[in-house]
């Protein structure tokens, strides 16, 4: 067995008081790379091996108030500086409001942060091929045994001396720990068909259940968005009412709230003489008209009722409104063209209300007599 | 009279076990097959757990109209459950910082397990407002992440803290807990001959060596956490108790509630894990390291939650009374002579009255009697919360919205379910990681410690 690597030489001991004196004697004696293993912590191990204090607690004040800081940083930059909102007449930075979450994050990255510092910074773990694990030394120590391991690569180690100390130090075993050869000659490769394999079968699992519940099962029931409901949409087949349509007509003869059927659809001439404008050419109600005039009857008519239509002759250009006929034509006959249209101009008795129509009406008298004005206009 | 000499500390664990041995009494659940009873439990959980589950799956496909949250009472059973599981957590923190700190050892035997206790509660009361909230899928929205509706979340609602309170308190909970056990997977990986179960504890233990170098930041580390478990426990249920106390209602806006809701989750916490510890000592024959004098202690630290508990009700009628509140006097008549006085009254006598019997020596170390009154500290906690959710909602400032709430069969379903989720992962727990700390229990043991003759 010559070609088997020595790790080091390890020792142990039955009792508490044996291994504080072991500890004791080892680092006095000038050793630097040995080990204590002990199943449970020890007290007095730590002076006897004169370990420096644990500097952790610096690393969880550092992490603590990182933590502190990154939540102050992000409630402000979220609630002050992205998105403000007024909530409960609180200013938006409601300090008091947020000291719950700082404290939360402030736990939360000191705690997990010192224990990752800990496992992967001061232990340098996860550490699985470390050579004094599952050996003889390690299954004694892990249970009821306290134990010295000396490294061979330490600057004074010789294996006769060592052994000769041990013994003086009341050791009930001594055991020589080699290295796994297997595991130090491995060689670890990136291009290994099964790290490969492993690789691919998580992307492919990762990306696809990404997808599906992205894209498939936020979809379906119960999952749609409350999409799927047990009510009738327009223009659905009802199978309850008998004609089959789910929107339902008004009853026969039922008016509108403030909408009295038009009496005059096939006579022009009783409209103009029977309808007048109910609305006085204030202000208010011309402004009105402008707005309804430029949304429903520019587009065709021109903004200044020219016949100057916007519709790039898609549709027949409209004659002005500025014609000595329209000058003449009384309200209500204005008004019949707007309730049920002329030839292909389309009405606008739907569109528009009562009020809006002759507002409307009001604003085209106002075109008209901006380009015929009277002498007592001016 | 016996005579007991104070200048010699008693130890916690009886009868000076050999080391070797404790390896071998906590491990030997793991090593065995599971017995009848081990199945026995367990289809009884997975039933009751089944339970749950048909009725969470109604409720998804049908909608939350299939419990009783009515107009008033929007809140119901989902958020009395919640608080409940919780303030249930709270005991295995407080057993794993709060008297570490202490220095409290007899904690040890107990520690692991009541920290695996906080786990699964916190597991099971996470449930809880996420369906309550109509559809979890969507809860995503509740985490502040960069959205396409460029929206972010309300950081001035307590209900906002609380989602930041409990998945922190998990969070450091379970590390906690997985730091705990590192040392333990060790002892477990050079014990184990199973191949299967070799790599399992191998990658648990991370290769941990038992070194003294690292026990050495190791239990400096158990000591920061403990320092820092220790107020984020106390936060936790102070926050739970500021989704009542910022609001405006009658009865919930107290100050007193963050310490009462501490209390009170102590309280309910420590009778949870004295019941299911009495199972567990008898079952795998801990009765040396869960020793009676630990459930003593225990039913010590019940009696005096349950004696802060009461003063808070108390406390509550007085200022009530004193501030001369019209719409709070009438809550607090409503509550203990209303329509919901059986709750109220079911509450007082199993909160107040009951744990005052354990000021008798004899009935504090007799275990059928302290699992009976810890069982009705635990009905009783639930009740407190179904007391102070339903009883303010439904009669609040406005008497033509009143209306009496009812829980529906869906309701006790998903109640069901949620215990039988928390006893199916603590019987899982049982049978796959030792439930009593070894590194801890024999650090504690007589003569486990050097013993400083020649220092
Ligand atoms: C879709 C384009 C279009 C829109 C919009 C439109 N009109 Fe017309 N309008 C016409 C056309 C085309 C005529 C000519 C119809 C015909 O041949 O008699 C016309 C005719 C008229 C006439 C009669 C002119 C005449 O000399 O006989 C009046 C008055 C009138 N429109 C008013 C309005 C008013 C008021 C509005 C807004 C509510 C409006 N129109 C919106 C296309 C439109």
């Amino acid at each position: 067995m010559t070609d088997k690597k020595l790790y080091s030489l390890t020792a142990v001991f039955d009792k508490p008081d044996d291994i504080i004196n072991a500890a004791e004697k080892v680092s006095d004696s000038g050793y630097t790379k040995y080990d204590i293993n002990t199943p449970y912590p020890v007290h007095g191990l730590d002076g006897a091996m004169k370990l420096p204090p644990s500097k952790l607690g610096y690393s969880a004040l550092v992490l603590g108030l990182s933590g502190t800081f990154a939540a102050v940083l992000m409630i402000y930059f979220m609630s002050v500086y992205d998105y403000p909102i007024v909530i409960g007449g609180k200013p938006f930075f409601a300090l008091p409001a947020f000291v719950p979450i700082m404290f939360e994050i402030t736990v939360l990255a000191a705690s997990i942060g010192t224990v990752l510092t800990m496992l992967f910074f001061f232990f340098k773990f996860p550490n699985n091929s470390h050579p004094l694990l599952e050996t003889d030394y390690m299954k004694l120590v892990s249970v009821d045994k306290y134990g010295v391991s000396i490294q061979a690569d330490d600057p004074k180690f010789n294996e006769d001396e060592i052994s000769k100390l041990y013994n003086d130090l009341g050791a009930s075993k001594i055991l020589p720990v080699y290295w796994d050869l297997e595991e130090v000659l491995y060689e670890h490769k990136i291009v290994e068909p099964k790290f490969l394999g492993m690789l691919a079968l998580t992307a492919i699992i990762v990306s696809g259940t990404v997808y599906f519940s992205l894209n498939k099962l936020m979809f379906m029931e119960p999952f749609s968005w409350m999409m799927e409901q047990e009510k009738l949409s327009p223009q659905q087949k009802s199978e309850f009412f008998s004609d089959g349509y789910s929107m339902r007509p008004p009853v026969e003869g039922a008016i509108a709230r403030g909408d009295l059927p038009y009496q005059f659809a096939d006579k022009p001439e009783m409209a103009a003489k029977i309808l007048s404008n109910p609305l006085v050419s204030s202000e208010e109600n011309l402004l009105l008209g402008k707005t309804k005039y430029n949304i429903y009857c520019s587009p065709c008519h021109g903004y200044f009722g020219e016949g100057d239509s916007r519709l790039r002759g898609q549709f027949p250009n409209p004659p002005s409104l500025h014609s000595q006929k329209l000058r003449d034509w009384t309200d209500g006959r204005i008004y019949h063209v707007i309730e049920v249209g002329q030839n292909v101009m389309p009405a606008y008795n739907t569109q528009m209300t009562n009020n809006e129509k002759w507002a409307t009406i009001l604003y085209i008298r106002a075109l008209q007599r901006s380009l015929n004005a009277k002498e007592s206009d001016l | 009279m016996s005579t007991v000499d104070y200048t010699r500390e008693i130890s916690v664990i009886e009868g000076q076990p050999p080391l070797r041995e404790i390896d071998e009494v906590i491990s030997k659940p793991l090593e065995t097959k599971p017995d009848k009873k081990f199945y026995m439990a367990i289809s009884v959980t997975l039933t009751m757990l089944l339970i749950g589950g048909i009725a969470l799956g109604l409720s998804f496909y049908y909608g939350t109209g299939l419990w009783g949250n009515n107009n008033p009472v929007g809140w119901g059973l989902p958020i009395v459950n919640f608080v409940f599981w919780v303030g249930i957590g709270h005991a295995g923190t407080l057993i794993s910082a709060i008297l570490f700190l202490f220095r409290q050892k007899w904690r040890t035997g107990i520690a692991r397990f009541a920290e695996g206790m906080t786990i699964f509660a916190v597991m099971t009361a996470g449930i809880f407002p996420l369906i309550h909230v109509g559809r979890p899928w969507l809860a995503g929205y509740l985490i502040p992440y960069p959205n396409q509706h460029s929206l972010w979340v309300n950081f001035t609602s307590p209900l906002l803290w609380d989602v930041f309170a409990v998945s922190t308190y998990f969070a450091v909970s379970f590390i906690f807990w997985y730091v705990g056990l590192i040392p333990d997977f060790a002892a477990l990986r050079e014990r184990t001959t199973n191949k299967i179960k070799k790599v399992i504890y191998s990658i648990g233990s991370l290769g941990w060596r038992n070194s003294n170098r690292h026990w050495q930041h190791y239990e400096m580390v158990y000591l920061i956490l403990a320092g820092f478990a220790t107020p984020l426990v106390l936060s936790v249920h102070t926050i739970v108790s500021f989704d009542f106390a910022i609001s405006i209602l009658p009865g919930w806006h107290t100050t007193i509630f963050p310490p009462y809701f501490v209390a009170g989750a102590v309280f309910s916490g420590f009778a949870m894990v004295q019941n299911v510890l009495i199972f567990i000592r008898k079952i795998f024959n801990y009765e040396h390291i869960i020793t009676l004098k630990t459930l003593e202690n225990m039913n010590k630290i019940i009696l005096l939650t349950g004696s802060m508990v009461g003063y808070a009700y108390a406390m509550e009628f007085f200022i009530a009374w004193y501030s001369g509140v019209q719409p709070e006097q009438f809550t607090f008549l409503n509550r203990a002579f209303g329509p919901y006085a059986w709750a109220y009254w079911i509450m007082v006598s199993c909160n107040v009255i009951s744990p005052q019997l354990f000021w008798f020596k004899k009935i504090r170390t007799t275990i059928p009697v302290m699992f009976v009154i810890a069982v009705f500290v635990n009905v009783g906690m639930w009740f407190e919360r179904f007391v102070i959710v339903v009883t303010s909602l439904s009669r609040d400032y406005l008497p033509s919205s009143w209306a009496y709430f009812t829980p529906t069969l869906t309701d006790f379903g998903i109640l069901i379910g949620s215990f039988g989720l928390f006893f199916t992962l603590l019987l899982i727990f049982t049978k796959t990681l030792p439930v009593v700390s070894i590194a801890e229990v024999k650090a504690v043991v007589d003569g486990s410690q050097p013993s400083h003759k020649d220092h």
